[in-house]
C-alpha cells in the first residue's frame, strides 16, 4: 500500500532522507499487495539461488579432480543437502509463487487476491522458513556438539534422520523450516486458486483465461494436494524425534520404506508444480515473439490438467531399485511413460506456433527457444530412466542428477530468466538491456552444455551421485574437470545478469505500457502499474483482450 | 502501442462468480484432506505390525457417546447459521453455544479416553506403533477440533457483544463448512481406528 505512511512522517519530518528510508521500508514490510508480493518472491528467490549456486560450486570444486581435499565428507553432505532444499524450497517454489503472485491477478483483470492478508502470510512464512533453516548453521550443534547444518540430503531418507544418527539439532531445523514454509506455500496456492475462481472480470470466461493463468492454477491446485503429504511426514518425523514415536524406526516395526513413498508422493509431483509454471512462461512469450496466436489451446490446457493428475501417480518410478513388486515397477514405469504424451502434446504446440510466424529473436524468446531444444533432450532422458531395467542400471548415478538437472536449469531456470526479462518492464518501468541480456543467454546456454552433457557420461561409466570423492583410476577425472568448468561460464553469465538489473534499474530505457506489443491484460496498465491495477474494471471478449483494442477492424472474438 | 485502459467493451448481461468463502474453504479443506490421507494410510499400513502390546483389540472401545456428540455438532451448527440467515439472533446465540457444547463434550471424551488408556493400560505414544500412529491420528482430529473450538469461542464471544448480525451469516457458512469436515474425518478415522482397526 503505497498510500500508507508512518505518524513520524506526518509530523513534517517528510523530508527527511532517513525517514523517507524508513518509510519505504514499512510500505514494503506491511503490505498486502499483490504486485509488491511478487517483487519479494522473486528477489527472495534470487537471493538464494545465488547462495544454492554457491553451494553448488563448493561440490563442483570438491569432484574437479580425484581425491580432493577442498573440504570435508561432512561438509560435502552439508552443502548437498543444503544445495538441493535450498533450489526447491527456497528458490523454486518462492520465485514461481512470485510471478503467480505478481500476474494472475493482472492478467484476469482483478484489482488484488482474494485475501490480500494471507497472501502476505503465505510470503513472510516463506522467508522466515527459509531463514529458520539457515541458522541450522548457526544453531544446529545442539548440546551434543554434533554437525551444523543438516547432512541427511534433500530427500532426508530414513533411517539417517533418526535420532541415533543425526544427533544435535540439525535434522529438526530443517524438518521446521519446511513444515513453516510449507505453510506459507499451502496459503497461496489456496489463494491463487481462488483467485481464479472467484475474482476474473466481466468476459473472462475459463476458456478465455491467458494459459498462464491455467497454468498457474493447475500448479496451485496440485501444491495443495502434494505439499500436504511432505508436511504430514515432517509431523511424523517429528513426532519420531521429540515424542519417541516409531513410524520410521525399524526396530519398533516401522517402515524405512514408507518415509521414501510419502517423501516421493510429495517430490515428484512437485518437480511438476515447478515446471508447469515454466511452461506457463513459454505459452505466454512464445506467441507474442511469434507474432501469432498460440496454437492448440484448448489441447495445451487439456495437456496441463492431464499432467497434473498423471503427475500423482508416479512418484515411485524414484524408489525402483528399492525392491517393490514388479506389478509396482510396472505400473509406475506405464505412468510414468505416459506423462510423455500430454508433455509431447506441449512441445509440438509450441513448435505449431513458432511454424509460420514472423519470429522476434529478443532476449525472452531465446531463453523460451533454449528451453525448447533442453527440456526435449531432458524428457527424453526421464523416458530412459521410466524404463525400469534401465533404471536399475543408473538408478543413484550422475546419470540421473544429469536428467534433472537438465530440466530443472535447461528447462525451469532458463524460462525463468525468460519470463524475468519479459516482465521486468512491467514490474519496474524500465528495459533490461538486451546486449547484456545476449552475454547472459549465451554465457549460460555454453556454462549449462559444458557442465549437464558431460555430467550423464561418468553416470554412465558408474559414478555413483552424493559421494564426495572419488578414485584417480576410475576414468571419471577429465568429464568431472569439464563439469566444473563449466560452472565458471554459468557463474559469469549470472554475474551479468545481476549487473544487468542493477545497471538497468538506475538508467534502463524507458519501457512504457506495452512494450512486445503483447495482448494480454497486464499491459494494458501503467508500468509499473498502480496499486489498484485497474481504474476501471477490464471487460474482455476474446482470449487476446489487447489484439482486439488494437485490430478493432479484426478482432479475435469475431472467431470464437 | 497502447491503449486506453477504460474503453472497454460493454460486460455481459450475466456476470456472477462464487463468492471466495466457501471456494477458499474448499481448498483447504482439500489440502488437509490429503494430510489426513497419509496419516490414516500409516494407520493401516501399521495394523498387526507392533513388535510388542497393546493391541487395538485389547485397549480400545467404541467411542459412542461421544461421537454422537460432534456428528449432532454438526446438526446444530446448520441450525445456527440458518437462523442467522433469517436474522434472528438469539436462536442463532443458543445453537451456537450448543455447537461449541457438544465440541467440548467430544474434547472431554478424547482426553477421558486417552487418560484411561495411558494410565490404566499404559498406552502412550512411545509404547509401540500402533501407539504412535493411534495418538498421532486422534491427535491430529483432536487439534482440528481444538482449532474449530477456539474459532467458534471467537464468534460467540462477538455475538455475546452484538457484533454479530444477519451479513455474518456467510462467513459463519464458511466455518460450518470446515465443522462439517472436522466431522466427516471423524467418520474416517472411526471407521479405521475403531472398526477395522480392532
Amino acid at each position: 500500500m503505497s498510500s500508507e505512511s508512518l505518524p513520524l512522517a506526518a509530523a513534517g519530518a517528510g523530508t527527511d532522507r532517513r525517514l523517507r528510508w524508513l518509510e519505504t521500508l514499512h510500505g514494503w514490510v506491511t503490505t498486502v499487495d499483490h504486485k509488491r508480493l511478487g517483487i519479494l518472491y522473486v528477489v527472495y528467490g534470487i537471493v538464494f539461488l545465488a547462495v544454492g549456486g554457491v553451494e553448488a560450486t563448493i561440490m563442483r570444486i570438491q569432484l574437479a579432480v580425484p581425491n580432493n581435499h577442498f573440504v570435508t565428507p561432512q561438509v560435502f553432505n552439508r552443502m548437498m543437502t543444503m544445495h538441493g532444499t535450498t533450489m526447491v524450497f527456497l528458490v523454486g517454489v518462492p520465485i514461481l509463487f512470485g510471478f503467480a503472485n505478481y500476474l494472475v491477478p493482472l492478467m484476469i483483470g482483478a484489482r488484488d487476491m482474494a485475501f490480500p492478508r494471507l497472501n502476505a502470510f503465505g510470503f513472510w512464512a516463506t522467508a522466515f522458513g527459509g531463514l529458520l533453516l539457515y541458522f541450522s548453521f548457526l544453531g544446529g550443534e545442539g548440546l551434543y556438539g554434533a554437525g551444523s547444518a543438516p547432512d541427511v540430503g534433500w530427500f532426508a531418507y530414513a533411517p539417517l534422520t533418526a535420532r541415533a544418527f543425526s544427533r544435535g539439532h540439525s535434522t529438526d531445523y530443517w524438518t521446521l523450516a519446511i513444515f513453516v514454509m510449507g505453510l506459507g506455500t499451502i496459503g497461496t496456492a489456496l489463494n491463487i486458486v481462488t483467485t481464479t475462481v472467484c475474482l476474473r472480470c466481466p468476459g473472462m470466461k475459463l476458456t478465455r483465461m491467458p494459459l498462464l493463468v491455467w497454468m498457474m492454477v493447475t500448479m496451485s491446485a496440485m501444491t495443495l494436494v502434494v505439499m500436504t503429504p511432505l508436511s504430514a511426514a515432517q509431523i511424523m518425523l517429528s513426532i519420531d524425534r521429540y515424542l519417541g514415536g516409531h513410524f520410521f524406526d525399524t526396530q519398533a516395526g516401522g517402515s524405512a520404506v514408507l518415509w521414501q513413498h510419502f517423501f516421493w508422493i510429495f517430490g515428484h509431483p512437485e518437480v511438476y508444480v515447478l515446471i508447469i509454471p515454466g511452461f506457463a512462461f513459454v505459452s505466454e512469450i512464445l506467441p507474442v515473439f511469434s507474432r501469432k496466436a498460440i496454437f492448440g489451446y484448448p489441447a495445451m490446457v487439456a495437456a496441463t490438467v492431464g499432467i497434473g493428475f498423471l503427475s500423482m501417480g508416479v512418484w515411485a518410478h524414484h524408489m525402483f531399485t528399492v525392491g517393490m513388486s514388479s506389478h509396482a515397477n510396472t505400473f509406475f514405469a506405464l505412468t510414468t511413460m505416459a506423462v510423455g504424451i500430454p508433455t509431447g502434446i506441449k512441445i509440438f504446440n509450441w513448435l505449431g506456433t513458432l511454424w509460420g510466424g514472423k519470429i522476434r529473436f529478443a532476449v525472452p524468446m531465446l531463453f523460451c527457444l533454449g528451453f525448447l531444444f533442453q527440456f526435449l533432450i531432458a524428457g527424453l532422458t526421464g523416458i530412459m530412466l521410466a524404463s525400469v531395467p534401465f533404471d536399475w542400471q543408473l538408478s543413484d548415478s550422475y546419470f540421473v542428477v544429469a536428467h534433472f538437472h537438465y530440466v530443472l536449469i535447461g528447462g525451469l531456470v532458463m524460462t525463468i530468466f525468460g519470463a524475468i526479462y519479459y516482465w521486468f518492464p512491467k514490474a519496474t518501468g524500465r528495459m533490461l538491456s538486451e546486449r547484456l541480456g545476449r552475454w547472459h543467454f549465451w554465457l549460460f546456454v555454453i556454462g549449462f552444455h559444458l557442465t549437464f552433457d558431460t555430467m550423464h557420461i561418468p553416470g554412465m561409466l558408474g559414478m555413483p551421485r552424493r559421494i564426495y570423492t572419488y578414485e584417480a583410476d576410475r576414468g571419471w577425472g577429465v568429464f568431472n574437470l569439464i563439469c566444473t568448468l563449466g560452472v565458471v561460464f554459468q557463474g559469469v553469465a549470472i554475474l551479468i545478469f545481476l549487473w544487468n538489473v542493477a545497471r538497468s534499474l538506475a538508467k534502463g530505457k524507458i519501457a512504457g505500457n506495452d512494450p512486445w506489443d503483447a495482448w494480454t491484460l497486464e499491459w494494458v496498465v501503467t508500468s509499473p502499474p498502480p496499486a489498484y491495477n485497474f481504474a476501471k474494471v477490464p471487460v474482455v471478449q476474446s482470449r487476446r483482450p489487447l489484439w482486439d483494442f488494437k485490430h478493432p477492424d479484426d478482432p479475435d472474438w469475431k472467431y470464437e | 502501442m497502447s491503449v486506453r485502459a477504460d474503453a472497454w467493451p460493454r460486460p455481459p448481461e450475466t456476470w456472477r462468480l462464487p463468492s471466495r468463502g466457501p471456494v477458499g474453504m474448499a481448498c483447504l479443506i482439500l489440502a488437509e484432506a490429503a494430510i489426513f490421507t497419509i496419516f490414516v494410510v500409516a494407520y493401516l499400513f501399521y495394523l498387526g505390525k507392533s513388535a510388542t502390546g497393546p493391541q487395538p483389540k485389547d485397549v480400545l472401545e467404541f467411542p459412542l457417546l461421544m461421537s454422537l456428540c460432534l456428528f449432532s455438532s454438526s446438526a446444530t451448527i446448520t441450525f445456527a447459521v440458518d437462523a442467522l440467515r433469517k436474522g434472528k439472533l438469539g436462536a442463532f446465540r443458543a445453537w451456537w453455544a450448543a455447537t461449541i457444547a457438544l465440541a467440548v463434550a467430544f474434547l472431554a471424551g478424547t482426553g477421558l479416553e486417552w487418560r484411561h488408556l495411558i494410565v490404566d493400560k499404559g498406552l502412550t505414544i512411545r509404547t509401540n506403533l500402533f501407539g504412535t500412529t493411534y495418538y498421532s491420528l486422534v491427535g491430529l482430529h483432536a487439534f482440528h477440533v481444538i482449532v474449530g473450538t477456539l474459532f467458534f469461542l471467537v464468534v460467540l464471544g462477538l455475538a455475546l457483544a452484538g457484533r454479530v448480525a444477519r451479513e455474518h451469516a456467510e462467513r459463519t457458512h464458511v466455518l460450518a463448512l470446515y465443522w462439517h469436515f472436522v466431522d466427516a474425518v471423524w467418520v474416517v478415522v472411526l471407521t479405521v481406528v475403531y472398526v477395522i482397526g480392532r
